[in-house]
């Protein structure tokens, strides 16, 4: 699936590039890409540090496993393959109040976290489990009750209200990850791709 | 009320979480310096291990979006969205939401410049951009911190999330600011 998006993303751009006669912005398109995703990582790598720190502190202290077994039985249902009380339910539940606070940057070194945890469930190495992709479906699909940046945009541009679109941004995110846990849930269940995992 | 409510949980939110989980820690009798520096250790293997996924998926985004080929797209699926009631202005970013996240505050902030947040289209921009998340970006990073290379059916998932969350996004702003 990815290999033909990834494919049909390249492919499609070069030969349009060639169609308009603007061969040349495809090389400096891609050299930048190149570059910009290495400095991208650099930066994560500050960011991820800090939050795995402290989540460490909280794994030790048993806040992880704390919320895990009090949050555990909302998300079984979803995670039928994952134990109520492992780590891993902690730091999913984790990342997703961190993405509907819209705290980005504690988000995804707490989602990395629980993949991290997912793949140590998880027993083909290089292939998604139907854990992770239930995981990976309510993360992009994640209620926002508070999209700090856009309220922070529309100040900026002199709104006379900055937050009249939360209640939509609620609604659509609402819709969307009602459709995505659908969609995962029949995937996991009906489909050759979800397997026993 | 909702604005200063709002502003004072995202002010409030990383401080009380840098503030509580030391300090419970350590009633815990967890040596925190320590606890702290082992998992930081591990953000560092973490981000460099990202970088051949994030390299792939951004090149081909990237040529994608300079070449015209998104444009190409945008102009082909414009009639429909124009009939589901989008003003055409808004297309690009919600083509480029799935994609790219800098791309598309970028995009999000010109029709915010231009037109006025609380005009239509400064408000639909704002609710698609506030609305599904760069679908790619976290599928690539997330897979990739842990050496994923086949991602099965999580991409249809993700892209299905986010075509419903746009077209949720139409429809809600015309229902409300209408």
């Amino acid at each position: 699936m990815l290999n033909i998006i990834w494919l049909l993303l390249l492919t499609s751009g070069i030969i349009v590039a060639a169609f308009n006669g603007q061969i040349e912005v495809v090389s400096e398109a891609a050299l930048d890409a190149a570059k910009s995703a290495v400095r991208v990582c650099f930066d994560l790598i500050g960011i991820m540090a800090m939050w795995l720190g402290i989540m460490k502190i909280a794994e030790k202290a048993g806040v992880i496993q704390g919320l895990a077994s009090f949050l555990a039985p909302m998300l079984r249902r979803l995670f039928p393959s994952v134990p109520p009380r492992d780590p891993a339910m902690g730091a999913i539940i984790l990342n997703l109040s961190a993405n509907m606070l819209g705290l980005g940057n504690a988000a995804t070194p707490f989602g990395m976290k629980a993949m991290q945890e997912l793949q140590r469930l998880n027993n083909n190495r290089s292939e998604a489990s139907a854990a992770m992709c239930t995981f990976m479906a309510l993360n992009t699909s994640c209620i926002t009750l508070i999209p700090a940046t856009i309220i922070g945009i529309r100040l900026a541009y002199g709104s006379a209200d900055p937050t009249e679109v939360v209640g939509a941004c609620i609604f659509a995110t609402s819709c969307a990850m009602v459709v995505a846990v659908s969609i995962d849930y029949m995937f996991r269940v009906h489909s050759r791709w979800g397997g026993k995992r | 009320m909702l604005q200063v409510i709002l502003s004072t949980v995202s002010k409030w939110a990383i401080p009380f979480l840098l503030l509580i989980i030391p300090l419970y820690g350590f009633f815990k009798k967890v040596p925190v310096y320590e606890a702290f520096v082992e998992g930081a250790e591990e953000g560092f293997t973490t981000a460099i291990r990202i970088i051949p996924f994030l390299v792939g998926m951004l090149v081909a985004i990237s040529v994608f979006r300079a070449s015209g080929a998104m444009d190409a797209l945008v102009s082909l699926i414009r009639p429909v969205m124009v009939a589901l009631g989008a003003p055409p202005d808004v297309l690009p970013l919600a083509i480029m939401r799935p994609l790219s996240g800098s791309g598309a505050l970028g995009l999000a902030t010109e029709l915010m410049k231009v037109y006025g947040p609380d005009s239509m289209i400064g408000r639909m921009a704002s609710v698609m951009q506030g609305t599904t998340d760069t679908t790619f970006f976290v599928l690539t990073v997330y897979f990739g911190s842990v050496g994923i290379k086949r991602f099965k059916y999580a991409v249809v998932t993700g892209l299905s999330a986010d075509i419903t969350g746009l077209l949720a996004s139409i429809y809600i702003c015309n229902v409300l600011f209408k």
